[in-house]
């Protein structure tokens, strides 16, 4: 396209485009939206979903922190070592993701499958981490029907850790997919909700680690 | 089809081609997707090293280090909105900052208002409470 105007350099620029251009498909201009843009939109509508079921989990936790039934509270419970440690796997396993999506941009069938299994490899350590955390809970009698508490405190790490785990036998689908059946296009839509979802669990991991470990060393 | 309005995950190295067509992308692209994303780590790992240090930092007022964390914590969330999520304005892309909105407002109604309501429960429940403890 040729036009020399100044809108069609500045995709930012909203509503119908003078030069009639086709590439502005969510301004309402030039017909139909590509494929993985609408992909990508029922993805993100589903993770919104599923942030507002993780808000409601986090406002029961809220309102229930206190109510500790004469059992353990954060402070005798939380290590912040093992929550610095898992903060961190998470946040590298984000990042090497990212890495993903871009060797996949680049159809690089190497780069992908490695990057693909350290943010698994990632992923799982944060998932060791926490379990063996969990496991050490129930061994001093603070199991998730101990206290009102821990009910809401296990329900809503262990739901993000159910979020994790799912997103790890996903990863391993995509890895084998992405092997066996190439860069085609249906597998890059895929992909891309994959790593949204990644990103996603980052995100609400990055809700817990403030709200429930940090805030809780500095509530009485 | 022009390479710098296209968002495959935001990426824009990652535009829709046929099996086998070359890549459209600018050289250079994959070394500024990667510095985003450099960007981003080192950004998320600054405001985490924050909040710890939030907890035991003589430098903020006691009662405000919990507003602090939040802050914190939600401007780490920006990050990786903006960074790993590639969520912009772009037309392509502002259905799902609309969406995005939408959410953060339900989120808050759901948190801030159960919070503030069961608050009030409590204060209110509390003369029962200890006359309850008293019959005991």
């Amino acid at each position: 396209m040729s036009t020399p105007a100044i809108h069609a350099s500045d995709p930012y620029h909203l509503g119908r485009h003078p030069s009639g251009g086709p590439e502005y498909t969510g301004a309402g201009g030039g017909g139909p939206a590509p494929k993985r843009i609408v992909v990508g939109y029922g993805f993100w509508i589903f993770i919104l979903s599923d942030v507002i079921m993780f808000s409601v989990l986090f406002a029961t936790y809220a309102v229930l922190a206190n109510n500790r039934a004469g059992g353990p509270g954060p402070h005798e419970l939380f290590d912040l070592h093992t929550t610095a440690t898992e903060t961190g796997l998470l946040l590298l396993s984000s990042f090497v993701c990212g890495m993903a999506s871009l060797a996949m941009a680049y159809r690089n069938q190497l780069w992908t499958q490695l990057s693909l299994l350290v943010t698994g490899l990632l992923g799982a350590g944060f998932l060791t981490l926490e379990a063996r955390e969990f496991a050490g809970f129930v061994a001093q009698g603070a199991g998730p029907t101990r206290s009102a508490f821990l009910s809401a405190f296990f329900t809503l790490v262990g739901c993000h850790g159910i979020h994790v785990t799912a997103g790890l036998l996903w990863l391993g689908t995509m890895m084998a997919q992405i092997y066996a059946k190439g860069f085609r296009q249906n597998v890059r839509h895929r992909f891309l909700c994959f790593t949204l979802f990644w990103h996603a669990l980052d995100i609400i991991w990055v809700g817990i680690f403030s709200l429930v470990y940090l805030i809780a060393e500095v509530l009485p | 089809m022009s390479s710098a309005h296209d968002f495959d995950a935001g990426s824009v190295v990652g535009e829709d081609r046929l099996p086998g067509e070359p890549s459209a992308a600018a050289p250079g692209a994959l070394g500024a997707e990667i510095r985003g994303y450099l960007i981003g780590l080192a950004l998320s790992v600054l405001l985490t090293i924050a909040a710890f240090w939030a907890l035991h930092t003589p430098l903020i007022y006691g009662p405000s280090i919990m507003m602090a964390i939040v802050v914190l914590a939600v401007a780490q969330m920006g990050i990786h909105l903006v960074f790993f999520l590639h969520l912009t304005t772009a037309p392509d892309n502002l259905n799902n900052a609309l969406a995005l909105a939408f959410g953060v407002l339900i989120v808050g109604l759901i948190v801030f208002g159960s919070v503030w309501v069961m608050n009030h429960l409590n204060q209110n429940m509390l003369p029962n409470l200890q006359l309850m403890q008293m019959q005991r």
